[in-house]
């Protein structure tokens, strides 16, 4: 059970997708499993950064903590409620808390709403706020967010990517929630505009206590601002320790090939980076292999790997491993 | 506050704030085709509500030593073979026409968008369901039911049989002037086809983000369909709609022309080519007036439709 300090306990995650065949009747003849039993805390005010490659899992598990799909299986304590059992009214209470910014800023914002209806939504949805409170509240999260108050009557095409995610990173805040979920926030902005809005975000939970699940394949953004960070491969969590430990001993196979991509920007060291190339791709989620889910890959592989699967387990100072060589 | 202090201040923008509406609206105007069947759409429309003001004589008033009158003074168009002047008929046709077009696709839109959005917000199960039995009145062939409910109603009215249910709706078909069977055939067959579009349109857009973050946020499904949705699938049923319009008018005709639409002596575009077809190499200005009236009208919706399409949706510009 959570211990103290700790906002989110996700607890054995599992978001399996059924595939169907037939049209009338409808087969369940597999599964999709994009979340396949996953357990991580985040302790109050810090982040967590989740990265893997595309297609591993990150964006569902964020999707699934908040409950927009309904996890299979597994438990997602929030404040200690555990949201997995909520339903109607008491979940939707519980939205206020957790909000989530989305990866693609074109996609995200309803092109035939102003950006005033759009950031008032949660509090209007919420009945918070109504009328000139409501505007007057909008505004000053336009202000926030480093926006121009003036802006609240405009559509969204009338802005730039970057723009655009601070009307995202607006509305997650509207509601003065605690726990915001960042589901590639700058994967989809220019490099110029991608730090500005690190730096927004690092701004707003020095200002608000934020807690920010940040959820990323750029491994240098998610250096830059996590506080730990767990690497996840088809579905699963392979490593998880806190950042610096990480970077600078990694344990899983899958974190050192995955770091040794990173390029270093300086001729010399750079020189001397060995890349690890992992060879083959990545297995299917909807047929995983047996045994470790990365033994098809791995450079060092053992026999073991291929029958057995590794344990998640901490191997001291809260680092946790899902490897048999370690 | 760190982040207010770095607040970018802009000089007021001169340029006018438009909404989406808005600016559909503006590239609408920009159309001069559009514009002028828009104009001419309301004039018939007016022309419709006042046939009895504008035009000389009642659609039914004729005198047969008229009969077959050319154009001339006293008939402007010319006389019908029962001497009932072609223009007033004409104009009075106008009203059958305006109220196909406005009820059958009123009644299509509410009744396709209605099914479609449920069927494509709900999904699965239900999803399946309500496509299959749109796909199996699809499959039914339209013409046939039209001929068999007229046919049934007329000779259950004929013979004075008629009660009950049946007895209500030919006293509101006469009422309407037999206008009743032509909407009730019309609205039967086109709304399947805006509940299949109205459905994909759906299908599209629920998944996409903004969709998504208003339900983290915690908002009902009837917000999300009526804010989110709604407002970005409407435009392109508009358009369908409107496209629409000139078949409505056309089968409208054509079952008048077949003797299934409109009572005599109510005059119908198509009821009047019907009835002036017979002599057409003696007596061509009996349909020339219904005719051009009918290949206007249809023009018009059909460039208006187009207009809309270019204005609501600049991607499909040029495209037909």
């Amino acid at each position: 059970m959570p211990e103290n300090g700790i906002l989110l306990n996700v607890e054995n995650l599992k978001m399996w997708f059924p595939i169907t065949q037939g049209i009338v009747i409808q087969r369940h003849v597999g599964d999709i499993k994009a979340v396949d039993g996953i357990s991580f805390f985040i302790r109050r005010g810090e982040t967590l950064g989740l990265v893997g490659e595309s297609g591993c899992g990150k964006s569902t598990t964020g999707r699934a903590i908040l409950q927009l799909y309904r996890p299979t299986a597994g438990e997602v304590y929030f404040e200690g409620e555990n949201l997995c059992k909520l339903k109607g009214e008491k979940l939707r209470r519980m939205r206020r808390k957790m909000q989530m910014i989305f990866q693609d800023p074109y996609a995200s914002l309803n092109p035939r709403m102003t950006v005033g209806n759009i950031i008032g939504e949660p509090l209007e949805v919420h009945n918070i706020l109504k009328g000139k409170a409501l505007k007057e509240r909008v505004q000053e999260l336009l202000r926030v967010v480093g926006l121009n108050p003036y802006f609240i009557n405009r559509y969204p095409h009338e802005f730039s990517g970057g723009q655009r995610q601070r009307i995202g990173v607006a509305r997650a805040l509207a509601v003065n929630p605690s726990f915001i979920i960042c589901d590639e926030p700058i994967s989809a902005l220019d490099v110029s505009i991608q730090a500005q809005i690190i730096n927004l975000l690092e701004e707003l939970q020095e200002q608000f206590g934020l807690t920010y699940l940040f959820i990323a394949h750029d491994l240098s953004v998610v250096r830059h601002i996590s506080d730990r960070v767990a690497v996840m491969y088809l579905g699963k969590i392979v490593e998880l320790t806190d950042r610096d430990t990480l970077y600078n001993d990694p344990k899983h196979p899958y974190t050192q090939a995955l770091l040794s991509a990173v390029p270093i920007p300086d001729p010399f060291v750079e020189e001397k980076r060995r890349r690890i190339i992992l060879e083959g791709d990545v297995p299917s989620p909807a047929n995983p292999p047996k045994g470790c889910n990365f033994n098809t890959r791995c450079p060092v592989v053992m026999d073991i790997c291929r029958e057995n699967e590794p344990e998640f387990k901490d191997i001291g100072g809260e680092h946790w491993v899902a490897c048999f060589r370690v | 506050m760190a982040v207010a202090e770095r607040t970018v201040r802009l000089e007021t923008p001169v340029r006018k704030e438009r909404s989406p509406w808005g600016d559909a609206w503006y590239q609408l105007t920009r159309n001069r085709v559009a514009v002028s069947s828009l104009v001419f759409i309301s004039l018939l429309i007016l022309v419709a509500i006042f046939a009895p003001v504008i035009a000389p004589y009642h659609f039914a008033e004729g005198s047969l030593e008229d009969n077959y009158a050319p154009p001339g003074d006293k008939y402007l168009l010319g006389a019908d073979f029962m001497g009932r002047d072609i223009l007033s008929r004409t104009l009075y046709g106008a009203r059958v026409s305006m109220s196909v077009a406005i009820v059958a696709s009123l009644v299509s839109l509410l009744v396709g968008l209605t099914v479609g959005v449920i069927s494509g917000y709900v999904g699965g199960r239900v999803d399946n369901i309500i496509m299959r039995i749109v796909d199996i009145i699809y499959a039914y062939p339209f013409i046939v039911f039209v001929i068999l409910m007229q046919v049934y109603f007329k000779a259950l009215s004929r013979r004075g049989e008629a009660g009950g249910i049946a007895g209500a709706i030919i006293e509101l078909d006469s009422k309407a002037g037999g206008m009743l069977f032509v909407f009730i055939a019309i609205g039967l067959v086109n709304w399947l086809q805006m509940a299949r579009l109205a459905r994909g349109q759906v299908l599209s857009y629920k998944e996409k983000e903004f969709v998504e973050a208003a339900r983290s946020v915690g908002a009902s499904g009837g917000r999300i369909i009526f804010r989110h949705l709604l407002p970005n699938i409407i435009g392109p049923l508009i358009v369908a709609e409107t496209l629409q319009i000139p078949t409505y008018i056309f089968l409208e005709a054509f079952l008048s022309f077949i003797g299934l639409g409109v009572n005599p002596p109510t005059p119908s575009w198509g009821a009047m080519i019907s009835e002036g077809f017979k002599g057409l190499r003696s007596y061509p200005h009996l349909i020339a007036a219904p005719a051009i009236a009918l290949c206007l009208t249809t023009l018009a919706f059909n460039f208006l439709g187009d207009g809309l399409r270019d204005a609501l949706d600049p991607r499909l510009r040029g495209t037909t």
